[in-house]
């Protein structure tokens, strides 16, 4: 076969561009729409100040995406150590002298932008454990003295996030890595032992839990406990999600949404103001749609040469770390999680989210472009 | 080689079991979506709904008091006040109080409270800055609107009673809503801050009817409590009117006759029972109620020993004195035992058994006939007649002409008097009856009480021809004619003559009840009871003059009267508590009254 001839021969930028899923493309671009047809109508049926600027950072987005699709994917394995390390130092600036938001400490002010370390951890994670798991022959991978490293990669960074302390990440990014730990044939019962571990820490790991934090889990369990307070946006969350129906109350008709009953209407309870409006019907298009994007994704580190253990490791991670975002948000907003500050992407009203998540999209298009050759280490 | 597609194999099928468990995710979503949007839909479509919508009751107009030309006795009147929007002002709070305080007279406590008001609410909330603003406070506040911009002008309505005093009783008035009233009913307007009820009289018999029906605005609010729009208004329906029989002239004139005494009138149609005027002095300003009264003004309404809260024309009970007469002529007139030629002669005292009973007139009147007799007003022909006549006949008769029950007047406290026979005392006191009590009966004293409705009735139903009018103060469209006593009309003509020479005889007990200006001929009977025993002590050394005693021991004074005399259309009763004298004090004031509804033409 022709491409397989060509299996070690580097793409031109055309090839590769033309090697991209536009369908994926295009149904980042219809989520991207839904949010910001969602926005308009959370503002009362106004561009401003939510779906205009959602707009502008979607297109940024697709930018970032585009770009870091057509790099080629070497650039990745090889800068990875580098890149884990530094948002790793960023993760400990934040720590240390980072800015107060949302009482918690997060963010990096470039003037412009404000960038959150964390969510740069989880693409770090990500490509650092696939690293290790790629060069790591099998049966050491299966021992436990070939796992204390990786533990080591994840643990870290997820201290770090602990601190800030931003509980809702840090789990993303056990969950992610939990993913990729079992992707590289990590024994059942070693997760079974850690979790035992986990279970048996808990009452500790409980102490160590800010005061919300706790809160966030005894309501999540109870919202009747507070309805007032903390309770109050899981009960009204649920008020506007139930009162849709099957096919909602109709575009720029949500009560809940539009009298300010719902809170964070606009960012992490998005879905909740979508399906006020557009029913279960329209939850299940988002669903649909999300569904879609997370089959390409293994589609691709499926179709991916097989030599590239490391790009579908890579494709893998981050495309379990997408599925997280939207299980999570909306299993929270629909009293399945507690409320735990993770948004719906492409979708909640927010610039840091869309553009770490078109940067993974784009890495991941990056070994897609390149399916047909073996990685050059 | 092998080793490394062990590690793809691994990989491939563990990131299809990864898959799968991805979509088993989504799928209880999807399940949960289902529960939540489907299963309990509408649940949560009933929760969304009370969230945003908000109702709020439209207190309806009440309806208005009338008396039987239409016044208006109990009405409403515009009542304004100044709001405050916070939100709306321009320049701070303290600057727009500084300015108006002096426009509106408001004391820095007033200033201090309305400041706490806008802290404590939200900042659309109107808040009160002044209640009952007068027109000129409106009209400063109203020139220089502009200059404030969220201070508006609030029209409301509140209960006013143009006449005041003069309609206190019956009508009474209305107040807040009290614990006791939310207790006693769970209709919803009640719950509406600053609503008032019926409190006393008409407006609290009446009150359901008056009240009218409210009506119902709702509108949608936002999470703060903001009023976003109206969705639906039903207006209220104005509660319906009152017409009474009342005619305030007549009413007016009654209550001026008493000056400063204390005591009570009611004036009847003889013919249909219609009361046209319904006095008991003094009374209180019902206006004063209305917003609630002060303890000072409340308290000097209760100490007063003239007691001004006592409608004392139907909870008043008296003796009724010498009217009692014509109750006592008229049963020894149907039972035979008299007739107009039948004489008793007065030496001033009558023995019965080891008692003495006197004649007011101490050397006594010499031969009286009935006519002579309820002229002078002789006792001893009335001892005498009530002696042969018996307790029962005299309490039958009493029955039958009203007295001793209360009427459907629509008056709380209304009090049935006391008319006495064997049985009442056995049962009261326990006692056998003493012929001696027949004999005191006979002259209205002793155990007999009446009101001055009841009174009034009494009279009216004598001279009407003997028809048993009831008093009443609902004009009745289809009134049934009053059924006959069956008393002669040759023995009601006797009393009539009786009561005419009291006016018009010489010498009668009330020449002073004559008109003043009209030659209109009247016909009465007045009445004096005791309020203090007489010791036999005191009758020896010689009886104390009334106007040497304090006040409350003084006698009652009644006069009742009818005109005209030839075809009766109006009867009045008055009593003057402590006015010591009826031909004195009573008889110039009912004359007053009866001119006065002859002069008006009350049909």
């Amino acid at each position: 076969m022709a491409i397989a001839l060509n299996q070690n021969q580097e793409l031109s930028l055309k090839e590769r561009f033309f090697n991209l899923n536009f369908i994926f493309i295009f149904i980042l671009i219809i989520l991207a729409a839904i949010g910001c047809m969602t926005l308009y109508s959370a503002a009362g049926g106004k561009m401003t100040p939510w779906a205009l600027n959602q707009g502008i950072r979607f297109g940024l987005g697709l930018v970032v995406m585009l770009t870091a699709a057509l790099i080629p994917p070497e650039f990745y394995y090889k800068t990875t150590t580098i890149f884990y390390l530094f948002t790793l130092f960023l993760l400990l600036y934040v720590d240390i002298a980072g800015h107060r938001g949302m009482g918690a400490q997060r963010w990096i002010n470039l003037g412009f932008f404000k960038l959150q370390p964390s969510e740069l951890m989880k693409v770090a994670v990500v490509l650092q454990l696939a690293r290790y798991f790629s060069n790591t022959p099998y049966e050491d991978i299966r021992t436990i003295r070939g796992i204390i490293i990786p533990v080591i990669i994840v643990a870290v960074p997820v201290a770090f996030i602990m601190i800030q302390p931003d509980l809702g990440t840090s789990l993303m990014v056990l969950f992610c890595a939990a993913a990729l730990f079992y992707l590289a044939g990590v024994q059942w019962w070693k997760f079974a032992a850690a979790a035992g571990a986990v279970a048996a820490a808990a009452p500790v790991l409980w102490h160590f839990l800010h005061d919300y934090q706790k809160n966030r889990i005894l309501t999540f369990l109870n919202p009747e406990r507070d309805p007032q307070g903390a309770g109050y946006h899981i009960i009204q969350a649920k008020i506007a999600l139930g009162s849709g129906g099957a096919w909602g109350k109709g575009y720029l008709s949500g009560t809940q949404s539009h009298l300010n009953f719902l809170p964070e209407k606009h960012t992490d309870f998005i879905f909740t103001t979508f399906s006020e409006e557009f029913g279960m019907a329209g939850g299940i298009v988002i669903l649909l749609l999300n569904l879609i994007l997370i089959s390409y994704g293994y589609w691709f580190a499926f179709r991916i040469h097989n030599s590239n253990y490391f790009g579908k490791m890579v494709i893998l991670g981050l495309n379990t770390n997408y599925f997280l975002y939207v299980f999570i948000n909306i299993a929270m907003v629909i009293g399945l999680l507690p409320v735990v500050g993770i948004p719906l992407p492409l979708i909640s009203y927010g610039g840091t989210v869309i553009i770490s998540v078109m940067a993974s999209f784009g890495i991941m298009m990056s070994f897609y472009a390149n399916r047909d050759r073996e990685l050059k280490k | 080689m092998k080793k490394s597609n062990e590690k793809l194999r691994i990989l491939l099928k563990r990131s299809l079991v990864l898959f799968s468990a991805n979509i088993f995710l989504f799928f209880i979503l999807v399940g949960r979506l289902y529960y939540l949007q489907i299963y309990q839909g509408e649940k949560y479509a009933v929760l969304a709904d009370s969230n945003r919508l908000s109702t709020r009751l439209l207190v309806p107009p009440r309806g208005s008091i009338n008396d039987r030309n239409g016044v208006e006795l109990a009405t409403n009147i515009q009542n304004f006040q100044a709001l405050l929007i916070a939100e709306q002002t321009r320049g701070s709070i303290d600057n727009l109080l500084q300015e108006i305080a002096p426009l509106l007279s408001l004391s820095e406590k007033d200033k201090a409270r309305i400041k706490k008001d806008i802290s404590t609410h939200r900042r659309f909330v109107p808040v009160k800055i002044k209640d009952n603003l007068s027109w000129n406070e409106v009209a400063a506040l109203m020139i220089n609107n502009y200059r404030w911009p969220g201070l508006i002008i609030d029209q409301g309505l509140i209960r006013y009673y143009p006449f005041g005093k003069y309609t206190a009783h019956p009508l009474g008035y209305v107040g807040s809503v009290s614990e006791q009233d939310l207790q006693n009913s769970d209709a919803p307007l009640l719950q509406v801050p600053g609503f008032k009820i019926g409190k006393s009289g008409f407006e609290k018999t009446y009150d359901e009817s008056l009240r009218g029906t409210e009506g119902i605005l709702k509108y949608e609010v936002n999470a703060y409590g903001r009023i976003m729009r109206e969705i639906e208004k039903t207006d209220g329906i104005k509660g319906s009117d009152l017409d009474l029989t009342i005619d305030i002239r007549l009413q007016k004139a009654a209550f001026d006759a008493f000056g400063d005494e204390a005591g009570a009138a009611v004036v009847l149609d003889v013919h249909t029972g219609e009361i046209l005027a319904f006095v008991s002095t003094p009374a209180f300003d019902p206006n004063l109620f209305v917003d609630g009264i002060s303890h000072k003004n409340w308290n000097s309404l209760r100490n007063n020993e003239k007691t001004p809260l006592t409608d004392k024309a139907v909870s008043g009970q008296y003796s009724p004195g010498s009217t009692f007469k014509i109750v006592v002529a008229l049963a020894a007139l149907e039972a035979g035992i008299i007739d107009e030629k039948t004489t008793y002669n007065c030496t001033g005292r009558m023995q019965l058994g080891n008692h003495l009973f006197h004649c007011w007139r101490h050397y006594g009147h010499g031969k009286q006939n009935l006519v002579e007799a309820i002229k002078n007003s002789c006792d001893i022909y009335f001892y005498e007649t009530a002696l042969e006549l018996g307790i029962e006949k005299i309490a039958a008769m009493s029955r039958r002409l009203g007295l001793g029950q209360v009427y459907d007047l629509g008056l709380e406290n209304q009090k049935s008097g006391v008319i006495p026979d064997k049985k009442w005392k056995q049962e009261k006191l326990k006692a056998p009856w003493q012929q001696g009590e027949t004999v005191i009966a006979g002259i209205g004293q002793g155990y007999v009480l009446v009101t001055p409705i009841q009174l009034v009735t009494m009279l009216s139903r004598v001279v009407n021809g003997g028809y048993a009018v009831s008093p009443t103060f609902i004009k009745r469209k289809e009134a049934a004619p009053a059924e006959p006593l069956g008393i002669s009309e040759k023995n009601i003509a006797l009393v009539k003559q009786g009561m005419f020479e009291v006016v018009n005889g010489t010498g009668g007990t009330a020449a002073r009840a004559k008109f003043k200006n009209s030659d209109i001929k009247i016909g009465g009977k007045t009445g004096t009871t005791q309020v203090r025993r007489i010791s036999l002590k005191e009758r020896a050394e010689g009886i104390k003059k009334d106007e040497d005693l304090p006040w409350k021991y003084r006698n009652h004074a009644w006069f009742m009267a009818y005109a005209p005399h030839d075809n009766p259309r109006y009867a009045v009763a008055v009593i003057v508590e402590h006015g010591r004298s009826g031909s004195g004090v009573a008889a110039p004031i009912a004359s007053k009254i009866l001119e006065e509804a002859i002069k008006l033409d009350i049909r």
